[in-house]
């Protein structure tokens, strides 16, 4: 067979499968057997170094007007096929959009959790560091370094969880701490000043359970020693705090209260997001809700541990978490937290 | 402490709004509020007088009590056990306002049938009126109350409400909040001089005190007066007490509680009488020495308790509460007053050792200075004699081996405001502490000072004590609020801290919901979540637990989170996935327990929820098995299973997670014994990982990989191998080899098609090679390699 007829051949089979095409993949695998390297068009066109001039002008032109040809029937083929998909795509019924989607299960943190991440944001970017201790306790670190010795009354407002751990080996009595406190005196232990840390932890009371009152709680400590360290930058620091976390409008108060590890010592309250401060039922008719106990670290609580009190000076606070979510989303009940309810749970 | 208004205006005169009062009280350390007693809230309550009480037709234990209004006489029935013909008491019309005696809800007054007698009206009791909390009988009003009156008229008053901290016993007093009062709004406060006559013998010659533990008590001081007529109090003294939350007794006990509310020195009467051969001693307990304490209850005692005794016997608590055998009576002539002073650890063991507190104890073991002993003895024997009648001895005994030279303390402005961040004036620091009774001597420094301390003040024995009474008086509103400006501490936060949040997050993203248990629980959740027996390691154990649930500190997550699980499946009908991280607490010997940050996860199959596209979600093994693989690859972590053996597991179906040889954790399915024991019917999966075990291998610094970028060759193969045979085994095997990339299994297969015994095994190979473009027969040669290997060790034959 001539090259001619070849390309004669060539051109009826390829336009005939063509027209038998149906889709853009198939269409793709044409073009390579076609017109691609391996194709016989290819082939004739490589040939044509071996033709004598005349033939070589002949089958020449002949090839490249297949190619073109081809090409040609591609491209449009091409553009029938494509506009034939959309068309099929839009012309078909749509899909009820209504119906439920496939629901990917999303799990979230517990809500204490997730507020004490977001205390210890604050508290981190004014350059403290998170740090934790041990929830079973020695007398020493939970009351005694604290000032608190064995018969004093604040002991009383803190009923403890005693470890019943035999009485050999001469140790000391161990319990749950009833706060976070007792890291003041452990890292201060350790670390010289200056530093500034935050506890974050349970503790435990012994504590009959209602709605207000549950054995386990967590409580964030605070702690910051350095040289020049005053009651202002004490305030400054937990108004900073309480200006970010409930927000800028919400007024703060700074009294005076008493706790055996600070001197002076302060209490922080702020309004109650309920009646702004004229008094109702959620904060007891006082128009604010205490948030944290707080004071200057008590000179004998740095000689303990072996700072120098003329030296450094330092500011100690310490807050109950789950009241923060207890009045920001109005739950009334503590128990809540720790009942592992999902239909609680799944609500933060 | 509750101090009336009225009170209080006999020591500093009040002329402020009382609401600006409280919150300046407040403010300064004593949570102040305003209570109003009487005012509208007793509108249709009358002082009346019990006419006549006559037995009620139908119910034994009530009365039919008719009472005198002056212009009426309505009969109510009533129940109270002190209903006493003659009393004047207060009447309650219906429709007044008053305080359900049980609930403690405000409620109207409506007419009632109590067993078939009409009411119309109630005797009130103090509860109903909201003066205190008592509820066992009807209020009794003093005899000269006017009949007909409003009660509000005769009894109203304001009351100051403080919450007082431990700190301050000064302030469970009168005149010490009259003194807090005078600092805080610039009044200054005036005590009448104290003076009587002292018309009996020399106090001396009729009794004598012994201190036989003098560091158990300081100071011990008495008078004794004779020739007393026990009685009622008059009106306004009961109304005092009344209104202060005490319960008027008699005129000598009155007073005694009076004088404890005016001055903040409890005080005791002894029938003087009942006093064996008139001498005190004051000592120790003995072993097991028993006492009939005032309130009738038998007190057994030991060496470390305080008693007030006479020369053979115990008459009284120190400073808890007197004895009954030598309790005022009716009968009583001859009181010795004591007024003394006592350790206050002691009297705390004392009263809690006994589980007996009192008012006396409550400010005993908070402090009570022993200069307070004599100003407070010398007022309540005035007013008995005023009260009482008789007299009184001559002179007072006051033994005192505890008197000590009281020391100043110096202050210095320059400290005062280096601590406060203020910029007070030695005159400012003056005047605030001379305001609240401090002495001021100036001292060689410019600007300090020595200070001596007040006597009725316990709770200041450092400089800091002094700039908090700067501060308070000042006020802490007007400290100024600052940023910390020292230099930043080093930050070196424990890797924990991070790795607890990763692994919190990533189960949240794996749909886990997070929950929080308590860390107390009992011995039989321990013992429920494990097949295999003694458990180990044994809990810790409480000595003074609430409940019974709450007994042991927990050796492992699942029994809580098991529990929580049970609780939800009846209210979850779809799948359910829940996660714990915190500490588990193994005892150790002679130390601290080990506290270990745990995670435990249960993933529960849908318990039948139907969804109309539910995608076939399939909880099984591999599911649980997937999401530490998940877990652990998102901590960039690599971990390999083997079997296990854990007992709370079934058998067969668990493995132990092993990440670079050591073993972090647990995986399987609930052992049935447990499934069973917690009624937990759905399929459930659990794992369990040691954070403090994963936590070395939490790497936080990996190398850049760089980007394949020559094309990989794929190979399928199909391998027939032994049913025993595992995935680990053939892994192993294909992994050993070098340009070996990507592996997938892509089936597993057993049946009719593969010889019994044997199992098809499809996996799907990737070549690849970091620094050319492997060719087909490179690819092929490899994996003759591997499967020569896989047929040689393994046994494995391609599938046909
Ligand atoms: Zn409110």
């Amino acid at each position: 067979m001539s090259a001619i007829q070849q390309l004669e051949e060539l051109k009826t089979t390829a336009l005939a499968e063509l027209d038998e095409i149906a889709d853009l993949r198939r269409l793709a695998s044409w073009r390579v057997r076609y017109l691609g390297k391996k194709s016989r068009l290819t082939g004739i066109l490589r040939g044509l170094a071996g033709l004598s001039l005349e033939e070589k002008k002949a089958v020449g032109a002949a090839a490249n007007k297949l190619k073109l040809t081809l090409e040609e029937g591609f491209e449009q083929w091409q553009q029938a096929l494509r506009d034939k998909r959309v068309l099929a795509s839009t012309e078909k019924e749509g899909i009820d959009i209504s119906l439920p989607g496939r629901f990917q299960p999303a799990g979230r943190l517990h809500p204490v959790t997730q507020v004490t991440a977001e205390i210890n944001d604050i508290f981190i970017s004014m350059g403290f560091e998170v740090v934790e201790g041990p929830e079973v306790e020695l007398d020493y670190y939970n009351f005694e370094a604290l000032n608190i010795p064995r018969e004093h009354p604040a002991r009383d407002t803190m009923a403890t969880l005693w470890v019943d751990h035999g009485t050999d080996g001469g140790q000391q009595p161990m319990l749950l701490r009833t706060h976070t406190s007792p890291m003041q005196i452990r890292v201060m232990e350790k670390v010289p000043p200056p530093l500034r840390i935050v506890v974050p932890g349970k503790v435990y009371r012994y504590e009959a359970t209602d709605a207000t009152h549950i054995p386990m709680f967590y409580q964030i400590e605070g702690l910051a020693v350095d040289k020049g360290i005053t009651m202002a930058d004490l305030k400054g620091t937990l108004y900073e705090f309480a200006r970010r976390f409930f927000g800028e409008d919400r007024r703060v108060r700074f009294r005076c209260d008493y706790f055996p590890f600070v001197e002076p010592g302060a209490e922080m309250a702020i309004e109650c997001a309920v009646c702004r401060g004229s008094g109702c039922r959620l904060c007891g008719s006082s128009g604010w809700i205490e948030i944290l106990g707080a004071g200057m670290v008590h000179p004998w609580v740095l000689e303990r541990v072996n700072i120098d009190p003329e030296i450094y000076s330092g500011f100690a606070f310490g807050m109950g978490i789950e009241r923060i979510p207890m009045l920001r989303y109005g739950v009334d009940d503590i128990r809540l937290f720790y009942g592992s309810d999902l239909r609680f749970l799944r609500q933060f | 402490m509750k101090a009336s208004m009225s009170w209080l205006r006999d020591y500093v005169a009040i002329d402020l709004p009382l609401g600006e009062l409280a919150r300046k009280l407040t403010m300064a350390g004593a949570e102040a509020t305003v209570i109003q007693i009487g005012g509208d809230r007793w509108q249709g309550v009358v002082i009346g007088r019990i006419a006549a009480i006559d037995l009620h037709p139908n119910a034994d234990r009530l009365r039919l009590v008719t009472v005198d209004l002056g212009t009426q006489q309505p009969t109510v029935v009533c129940g109270a056990p002190n209903l006493r013909l003659g009393d004047k008491i207060a009447f309650a019309h219906t429709g007044a306002e008053l305080i359900d005696g049980y609930s403690g809800q405000r409620a109207v007054l409506k007419p009632a049938r109590i067993r078939g007698v009409t009411s119309s009206g109630m005797v009130c009791s103090e509860k109903e009126l909201g003066i205190s909390d008592s509820h066992e009988g009807i209020m009794v009003l003093s005899a000269d109350a006017p009949l007909g009156q409003p009660l509000a008229d005769f009894l109203g008053d304001t009351v100051l409400d403080l919450e007082v901290t431990p700190n301050r016993p000064d302030l469970l007093s009168v005149i010490g909040v009259a003194r807090e009062v005078a600092a805080l709004t610039g009044q200054s406060v005036s005590v009448a001089e104290v003076s009587y006559p002292e018309a009996g013998p020399l106090v001396a010659e009729e009794v004598a005190v012994e201190i036989a533990d003098p560091d158990l008590c300081p100071r011990y001081c008495a008078s004794l007066i004779s020739g007393i007529k026990i009685g009622d109090s008059p009106g306004w003294l009961k109304e005092r007490l009344t209104a202060c939350g005490m319960r008027p007794i008699n005129n000598i006990v009155d007073v005694t509680n009076y004088v404890m509310l005016e001055y903040g020195q409890p005080l005791h009467g002894f029938d003087y009488d009942k006093i064996r051969d008139k001498k005190i001693i004051v000592r120790r307990a003995g072993e097991g020495e028993v006492l009939v304490s005032l309130d009738g209850v038998e007190r057994s005692l030991n060496r470390e308790m305080l008693v007030i005794a006479d020369s053979r016997r115990m008459i009284a608590i120190a400073g808890v509460m007197g004895g009954a055998n030598s309790e005022v009576s009716r009968d009583t002539t001859s009181i010795l007053l004591e007024s003394a002073s006592f350790n206050p650890a002691s009297i705390h063991y004392t009263s809690h050792g006994l589980g007996l507190t009192s008012e006396a104890s409550m400010r005993f073991e908070r402090a009570v200075r022993p200069e307070l002993t004599l100003p407070a003895l010398r007022r309540a024997t005035q007013l008995m004699l005023e009260l009482a009648g008789g007299q009184a001895a001559k002179g007072i005994i006051d033994v005192y081996p505890g008197q000590k030279e009281r020391q100043p303390i110096n202050l210095r402005t320059s400290r005062t405001n280096q601590i406060l961040g203020m910029e007070l004036t030695a005159e400012q620091i003056a005047a605030t502490l001379s305001s609240l009774g401090f002495e001021l001597q100036k001292a060689a420094t410019d600007g300090d000072f020595r200070v001596m301390v007040p006597y009725w003040r316990s709770d200041i024995s450092l400089e800091v004590d002094l700039i908090e009474e700067v501060a308070r008086v000042v006020g802490y509103e007007a400290i100024p609020a600052t940023m910390l400006s020292s230099s930043m501490p080093r930050q070196d936060p424990a890797p924990i801290l991070g790795l607890k949040k990763e692994v919190r997050q990533g189960l949240a993203g794996f749909g886990f919901q997070e929950v929080i248990t308590y860390s107390l629980t009992s011995r039989e959740l321990l013992e429920k979540v494990v097949t295999a027996h003694p458990l180990k390691p044994a809990p810790l154990h409480l000595a003074n637990a609430m409940t019974a649930d709450q007994e042991y500190l927990r050796t492992s997550l699942r029994g809580n989170l098991l529990s929580a699980l049970a609780a939800n499946i009846r209210h979850e009908d779809g799948a359910i996935r829940l996660f714990e991280l915190g500490r588990v607490y193994l005892p150790r010997d002679n130390a601290l327990p080990d506290e270990v940050e745990m995670l435990c996860g249960l993933l529960a199959a849908s318990g039948g929820e139907k969804s109309w596209n539910a995608s076939s979600e399939t909880i099984d093994f591999f599911a649980v098995k997937g999401v530490v693989e998940s877990l652990l690859a998102h901590l960039y972590i690599a971990g390999s299973y083997i079997e296990a053996g854990d007992s709370g597991l079934r058998p067969g179906w668990q493995a132990a997670v092993i990440v670079n040889g050591d073993k972090i954790g647990v995986i399987g399915e609930l052992h049935s014994k447990v499934a069973e024991a917690f009624e937990i019917l759905r399929p459930v999966y659990l794992f369990e990982v040691s954070l403090a075990a994963l936590l070395p291998h939490a790497l936080d610094c990996r190398p850049f990989q760089p980007i394949a970028r020559f094309p990989a060759v794929v190979r399928d193969i199909a391998l027939v191998v032994d049913s025993r045979v595992s995935h680990q085994q053939v892994m192993g095997i294909i992994r050993s080899f070098a340009l070996v990339g990507k592996v997938t299994l892509f089936d597993v297969y057993t049946g009719r098609q593969v010889p019994p015994g044997k199992k098809s095994m499809a996996y799907r190979i990737s070549f690849q090679s970091k620094d050319h473009t492997l060719t087909d027969e490179q690819a092929d040669k490899i994996l003759k390699e591997i499967l020569d290997r896989l047929a040689g060790e393994l046994g494995a034959s391609l599938r046909a």
